[in-house]
């Protein structure tokens, strides 16, 4: 808490908060718990729509599918974490995003997980790299929720931190909504799962700081331990238990632990609440009030039951075999009561803990992006070494380390342009996340916008129609006025996109204070997106037959600015990509039409890498080589030969098609030119047929496959 | 119609498409909670999963369960026990199958899509294939390197193979002996098998080839 926060809290108690209300108030009115930093902007986020069921407010958000069924959706940063300790911070990440939607009433059906790391060069990054693929492994594999998608990159912003980010989804029918709240006084506070101990405490906190260099020494305490083994018992014990129509509320233990899930559970509609602290199961012993109400132990789940239903409730718990204890109850009056045997150790009014006043931090506008020349590089050379980049690689070794399959609903798996699942024998759900912090860092507005825009064409190349978005923002501390600058201009964009395509955002999170050794972040907003597809219509990006034409739709402009191929060259400057939504629109709109007419065989969007990357990607996905002709390729303004190919410019996707629905497919676009075929074995880049560049599929497939070696490994 | 238990241990994940793939393949089944009974069941399917986490050995804890009785019950009757992934895991360790899954070659865990040579197409579970049949579908383990001492009661019933059917060093994913990926009991009413075929039962998911270990076993108990 801020010096004036504490006065505040004083004057509003009218007297100096104990020691255990401090630590409560303290989790409570951290950034983490509180969004109180970002409260005020987060509200320019467009919410509603004809698909929203629930918007944010609660754990997750609940998108309508069709009349039966309903899409729960959140998303989670475990950065801080993890940055500690990879493995735990990670799991323990997974953990709380699939209580998040469990505790809605869904089923956890399936998770992308968006991870960021700095330069795999670096011993340490690789380490963070490899627990943290393995936290999300171990934890998602035993509770068995397939990890269907994500994002793996690398950048020397984060050398030494992570960026841990999950997003869930669940399946329910509408009418199985479960709230978190409560609404009338004497219900039973029942908490059931793991016992409680001093792991996580503190956690909120401390992911409301700026990590110091020694963090791994000094903050393990505040991460929290995974148990997968009770996470998965806790979800089929809750399913059933919901099952019963006799759970009058739920929500997990997260941030805050039990201080916030009861103070939220009564508080959010003026009830109030006692806790019998000294009942709660305990892992070690002696602890105390003050560590048991603010622990962030993992796998815990907050019930609100009448008290004739407890016995059938519970009976369900312990066939689980789940330890469970009456915690406490709800009362009439918005106060919240903590006893301590017979000592009432904590006294405050509920809105106390619940109603954190905003801050607004200074906002100061910066300018970077700088035109650069483009250094004089081969055709041939760059498409080695950006498709060498580990950014670029193929991620098959972190997405075979996840169980994808389990349960049976995985229709496209990882490694595609978004995942597909199997909703019902018609249509399939879509899902995929985005972001990229290198346009972010030049111009947070149109970096936000291209995350959006990135996602709709991926949804799109795979023929889903988007539904809803959620958005987990990642930035450095917002005390620094240029970042808050930059997070009030992500949000500007966010928004702006989403109301182009007609979206809503259903959830989201936000984690401040992304900093080591007091070096910010790039700000870093991931936006996942949900899309329904026909399963007949699902497209793929691999090439399907030799002699299929190949074209490109949209235009391609210098912008390289936080592109792939200036990465890979060192140029930190350079104008990012800019977002034209009513292009993006158009351009959408005619692939999927192209789809629903069955005009196209192989779609990708183009994106990290540009034209070059896109036309790898679908020639080793098919199997099949292609010749394409840059000086066919549209521009606007004067571009280089590898400009043109590693360009990053927004709104393009590559498509292949038979020759005979050319006329058909170019109706269908204001931007559009045949620029190609699929042929040989080889990538072929010509320029008015003089060959520019080649590279055998073989030596292409060894280059994208590279990222065991690495990381040090042999296969 | 023959009646299925798909045994539920605390940690078992893959339960619910087994049981949708015995419906799909004719049969009748049901989740049954571990400390239930297979009374009037005519074959029991241990799904795939983490029981008890893995804790001690994969299958270990599983295979010391009450229920496990049970089994070996319906397998001396000749009635077909199927064990996937973690329930061929539990197999072994129950002592139903020889031999033991070790940790992969690559330690960790691996979920990829794999070609299988039927190498035994006479058992409960394979009737319905060809002898020598190249099959699709996926393994999700981390200990899936089978390994015995001596080959003697068991029926070699899918390898690991290339697309052709040629069972070699590269198409082993994880060091299994022979490339193994699923035996039986002489009986051949007792298959443990890692690759997972109810996750190859739907053309949307990649592949029906799995539906026939299902249709077999149905049509086995159904005599």
């Amino acid at each position: 808490m801020f010096p004036h926060e504490e006065k505040l809290v004083r004057e509003r108690l009218g007297r100096e908060p104990n020691e255990v209300e401090r630590a409560m108030l303290e989790v409570m009115w951290s950034e983490h718990a509180s969004y109180k930093s970002s409260r005020r902007w987060l509200k320019l986020l467009p919410t509603k729509n004809e698909h929203v069921i629930l918007g944010p407010g609660e754990d997750a958000g609940i998108v309508r599918f069709d009349e039966n069924t309903a899409i729960v959706v959140g998303i989670e940063s475990h950065n801080h974490p993890s940055a500690v300790e990879p493995y735990g911070g990670a799991a323990t990440g997974v953990g709380g995003i699939v209580r998040d939607i469990l505790c809605m009433g869904a089923r956890p059906v399936a998770l992308l997980d968006p991870i960021r790391f700095g330069p795999l060069e670096k011993e340490r990054n690789r380490y963070l790299f490899e627990y943290v693929v393995k936290g999300i492994a171990d934890y998602g594999n035993r509770i068995g929720v397939p990890t269907v998608g994500g994002e793996a990159e690398f950048d020397e912003s984060l050398d030494n931190y992570t960026l841990v980010n999950v997003a869930c989804i669940g399946l329910m029918k509408p009418e199985e909504l479960v709230h978190s709240y409560i609404e009338e006084d004497g219900l039973l506070l029942v908490l059931v799962g793991n016992k409680t101990g001093r792991d996580g405490i503190h956690g909120v906190t401390f992911a409301s700081e700026e990590l110091s260099e020694n963090a791994e020494e000094e903050d393990r305490s505040a991460v929290q331990i995974p148990d997968p083994f009770t996470e998965k018992l806790l979800i089929e014990a809750t399913l059933e238990a919901l099952k019963t129509g006799k759970v009058r509320a739920l929500k997990d233990l997260g941030g805050g632990g039990l201080t916030c899930a009861s103070s939220e559970m009564a508080g959010k509609k003026g009830f109030g609440a006692i806790i019998y602290a000294d009942r709660v199961p305990q892992r070690e012993p002696n602890m105390n009030a003050m560590e048991i109400m603010i622990s962030e132990s993992q796998e815990r789940m907050l019930f609100a039951v009448k008290e004739e239903d407890l016995e059938e409730i519970t009976r369900i718990f312990e066939k689980y075999e789940l330890e469970w204890v009456v915690v406490g109850e709800t009362i009439e009056e918005p106060r919240y009561i903590v006893y301590w045997g017979d000592e009432k150790v904590a006294d405050l009014p509920v809105s106390l803990l619940t109603d954190v006043p905003a801050i607004e931090w200074e906002a100061r506008p910066y300018s970077i992006e700088r035109d650069v020349e483009t250094p004089e590089i081969g055709v041939g050379e760059a498409l080695v070494k950006v498709l060498s980049s580990p950014n670029v690689v193929s991620k098959r070794w972190v997405w075979e380390q996840y169980d994808h399959e389990v349960q049976g609903r995985s229709v496209l798996k990882p490694g595609l342009d978004a995942a597909v699942l199997k909703i019902n024998g018609e249509y399939g759900l879509a899902f995929v996340s985005d972001g990229n912090p290198s346009y972010s860092y030049l111009n947070p507005y149109h970096g936000a916008m291209s995350a959006v825009a990135e996602a709709v064409r991926n949804l799109a190349s795979v023929g889903a129609r988007p539904l809803a978005l959620v958005d987990n923002l990642n930035f450095a501390s917002p005390e620094r006025p240029e970042v808050y600058w930059s997070f009030i201009e992500t949000i500007k964009g966010l928004a702006d996109a989403a109301e182009a395509f007609g979206l809503a955002y259903v959830s989201g999170n936000v984690s401040f204070y992304n900093e080591v050794g007091s070096r910010p972040i790039k700000p870093a907003p991931v936006v996942a997106a949900l899309g329904k597809v026909k399963l007949e219509n699902i497209m793929t990006m691999d090439f399907k037959d030799k002699g299929d034409l190949i074209a490109i739709v949209g235009v391609t402009k210098k912008e390289l600015g936080g592109s792939e191929f200036y990465r890979i060259l060192g140029i930190e400057r350079g104008a990012a990509p800019r977002v034209e939504l009513e292009r993006e629109k158009k351009n959408t709109e005619g692939i999927l039409k192209a789809i629903e007419l069955g005009l196209v065989k192989a779609i990708h969007d183009v994106s990290e890498g540009g034209i070059a990357v896109a036309l790898t990607e679908m020639a080793l996905a098919g199997g099949m080589g292609f010749e394409v002709d840059i000086s066919k390729i549209p521009v606007e303004g004067e571009l280089s030969p590898v400009e043109v190919l590693f360009s990053e410019s927004q709104a393009r996707f590559i498509v292949s098609f038979e020759g005979e629905n050319l006329e058909k497919l170019g109706e269908l676009f204001d931007e559009f030119a045949v620029i190609g075929e699929v042929k040989g074995k080889a990538l072929l880049f010509k320029k008015e047929g003089e060959e520019l560049a080649g590279l055998s599929l073989d030596k292409a497939r060894e280059i994208y496959s590279s990222l065991p070696e690495l990381l040090g490994e042999e296969e | 119609m023959p009646r299925f238990a798909v045994i539920v241990f605390p940690g078992t994940n893959c339960d619910f498409e087994t049981v949708s793939a015995i419906k799909k393949a004719g049969g009748n089944a049901e989740r049954v909670w571990y400390k239930q009974s297979l009374k009037d069941f005519d074959g029991a399917v241990l799904p795939g999963g983490f029981s008890y986490a893995d804790y001690l050995r994969a299958g270990a804890i599983s295979a010391r369960a009450e229920i496990m009785e049970e089994v070996k019950a319906l397998a001396s009757d000749g009635k077909p026990v199927l064990g996937i992934c973690n329930g061929f895991q539990i197999l072994t360790e129950a002592g139903l199958l020889p031999g033991a899954l070790r940790p992969n070659r690559i330690p960790r865990f691996l979920c990829r899509w794999v070609y299988l040579k039927v190498s035994d197409a006479q058992t409960a579970f394979t009737q319905f294939y060809k002898d020598g049949e190249v099959i699709r579908m996926p393994i999700a383990h981390a200990e899936g390197n089978y390994y015995t001492e001596s080959l003697d009661g068991i029926r070699i019933t899918f390898q690991y193979s290339d697309e052709r059917g040629n069972v070699t060093e590269k198409a082993n994913p994880n060091g299994s002996l022979l490339n193994i990926a699923g035996i039986s009991n002489e009986k051949g009413n007792v298959l443990g098998m890692m690759p997972h075929p109810e996750r190859a039962s739907d053309k949307w998911l990649g592949s029906e080839d799995g539906l026939k270990v299902f249709r077999s076993m149905v049509e086995w108990a159904r005599r």
